[in-house]
């Protein structure tokens, strides 16, 4: 079985809120000064349940793709160290700035171009643009079936057991493969690398594909091809300021906060 | 531009129009009025009866009724392919969704099957007036800034929209409308079959339903610390929330966990103790009414988002709160 799970390198969600700062002119986020940037924690929970299905699967391989500018060969290393087999970067100035069907165009030429893959996995959403497009418009491009918000998965032969989270439980459908699957937060906590892991990984290569390398259609990538685009970019104003409680002795002040919140009618 | 009318994707729950549907149907009938436009809705399910009456007299024009045993749950290959024939038939201008579970996993698959333009979970909508073009307002970075999309040419304009945020359609039955219904349901199309469905129950106040919340953070410093939370929010008829360091440390089980990883909650109250107030955290707790924030750190961000807050120990603070409140609701 051969699992491809979609990766991408986000800023840090860790950080305190202000540290996040946008540019309203070009309607970016600021990348927080000194903190490097991480998997984003959803796709991180889609190589977990990969590893966990090569674990149950002998045999099974996992390939883990990104994409996007700079060093973003180290989410692939990260998922190299959990366990992945193999890595592949799609690096090209053309990706830069496309939207989730430039995306799912992008990762459908590359997944094609490795040629036999049974499941493709991805993060439910980004973690930071919160945008939970691409892995459906991916599954589109491709023409099979997708499954979303999962937090488990079963193989069975030529057809996976997926357990998908609802508002109110669950529901377990059954899919035949090929197809994609996007990862929930439920799946629970990511493994951490293994010291061995990390030198493992550190010593693969990781192939880094251009536009030319997949044959990406030029008329589909980039922002001139985004079905949509942002024309502001802005932090919400609220309209509260904290009123600091004080008194002699903190079970003073706290005394005058339970009065003031059955004043105010809060409880 | 030959795309024309507003059509809804509407959801039916115990044989009723959904919550999410008079939402939608409330924000379409005014982006219809405001293009000057029809508002069409489609109803996907077995035995909708005069359901497409109700969809009537919430607003629609023309109400699509899609009516097979295949439809009866939500099934995503069957649902998909319903309503891309339906627009590709009566090509929308705009396509509205709840952001629900079976909304957020339609709205995409049809967005990449009819190369529409998708934004999800919109808090906002409103029709730009000299462009005419749809305008979205949603949350990116876990809710720590808004982004207004548009799409230009891509057609149909889709959105989802977070439930609780459209003011709900208005009855009236005096409306008149359309039903025309949907043929050719082809089952050949569902893949992917559902096997069974679960409810979940949960002891006690359902972390997302609760209206106070009361969460803790790497400064309560250990399982037995959380004991006071409890007390105080059993005292609120509450539930106890934590951060995702917390969680970690294995003081209290992950499915505690408020943030991006974890629940997303809007109380009347939440009462952030002891945590500093990651983005990640807030994420998950800024739709909440009131916040009090308590902290040792007077300069911790949590401070920043708060309405009341007690710079100091929480050890101190929480039982005298605790005992004061107990006093004034007479418990």
């Amino acid at each position: 079985m051969h699992i491809i799970v979609c990766v991408k390198q986000i800023p840090d969600p860790e950080v305190p809120p202000a540290k996040f700062k946008i540019d309203p002119d070009t309607k970016k986020v600021m990348p927080p000064p000194g903190l490097p940037p991480v998997i984003s924690v959803f796709d991180e929970r889609a190589v977990e349940l990969a590893c966990r299905i090569k674990e149950k699967n002998p045999g099974t391989k996992i390939t883990a793709i990104t994409m996007g500018p700079g060093k973003v060969s180290d989410v692939v290393k990260h998922a190299l160290a959990m366990g992945a087999d193999e890595g592949i970067v799609l690096q090209d100035k053309a990706f830069e700035d496309s939207d989730s069907f430039g995306n799912a165009h992008i990762l459908a030429k590359a997944i094609q171009k490795i040629g036999s893959y049974d499941l493709i996995l991805c993060g439910r959403q980004a973690a930071d643009w919160d945008i939970g497009q691409t892995g459906s418009i991916l599954a589109e491009t491709l023409g099979i079936p997708v499954v979303t918000v999962a937090k488990d998965i079963e193989v069975a032969g030529d057809k996976i057991k997926v357990s998908r989270v609802m508002e109110d439980g669950y529901e377990v459908v059954e899919a035949p493969l090929p197809c994609v699957v996007t990862v929930s937060n439920e799946v629970g906590l990511p493994r951490l690398p293994s010291g061995m892991g990390i030198i493992q990984a550190a010593r693969k290569q990781v192939p880094a594909w251009t536009a030319a390398d997949i044959g990406a259609d030029p008329a589909k990538i980039g922002p001139a091809a985004a079905h949509s685009e942002i024309t502001s970019l802005f932090i919400p104003t609220r309209d509260t300021t904290c009123e600091v409680i004080t008194a002699d002795t903190l079970a003073e002040a706290a005394v005058k906060l339970a009065l003031k919140l059955r004043e105010t009618k809060v409880v | 531009m030959s795309n024309q009318g507003i059509l809804v994707c509407g959801e039916i729950a115990e044989g009723k129009l959904a919550p999410i549907t008079l939402e939608l149907l409330g924000i379409g009938r005014k982006l219809a009025n405001d293009l000057g436009q029809e508002l069409n809705i489609l109803l996907m399910g077995s035995g909708i009866g005069n359901l497409a009456q109700e969809a009537i007299a919430f607003g629609a024009d023309k109400v699509h009724v899609a009516d097979n045993a295949l439809l009866q749950e939500y099934n995503s290959d069957a649902y998909t392919a319903v309503a891309a024939k339906l627009c590709q038939k009566i090509s929308p201008d705009i396509v509205l969704l709840g952001q629900t579970d079976g909304g957020r996993d339609l709205a995409p698959r049809l967005a990449g099957r009819l190369g529409g333009g998708l934004a999800m979970d919109c808090l906002e909508l409103s029709i730009d007036p000299s462009t005419k073009l749809l305008v979205q307002t949603r949350p990116v970075f876990g809710g720590n800034a808004n982004a207004r999309i548009v799409s230009k040419a891509a057609r149909p304009q889709m959105a989802t929209i977070r439930s609780k945020t459209m003011a709900p359609a208005v009855r009236d039955d005096s409306r008149k409308g359309q039903v025309i219904p949907v043929e050719d349901i082809d089952a050949s199309t569902v893949k992917v079959k559902v096997l069974e469905r679960v409810k979940e129950k949960t002891e006690g106040v359902k972390l997302e339903d609760a209206e106070v919340v009361v969460s803790g953070g790497r400064g309560i410093g250990n399982a037995q610390n959380f004991q006071v939370l409890r007390d105080l929010a059993n005292l609120l008829n509450g539930a106890v929330g934590a951060t995702r360091a917390a969680c970690e440390e294995g003081w209290i089980p992950m499915t505690h966990q408020v943030g991006q990883t974890g629940k997303i909650v809007s109380p009347k109250l939440y009462i952030a103790v002891a945590l500093s107030g990651a983005m990640q955290h807030i994420a998950g707790c800024s739709g909440s009414k009131c916040v009090i924030a308590v902290n040792k750190d007077g300069g911790a961000n949590i401070f920043k988002i708060a309405t009341y807050g007690i710079v100091g120990d929480y050890k101190e603070v929480i039982p005298a709160l605790s005992q004061k409140l107990k006093e004034l609701l007479g418990k």
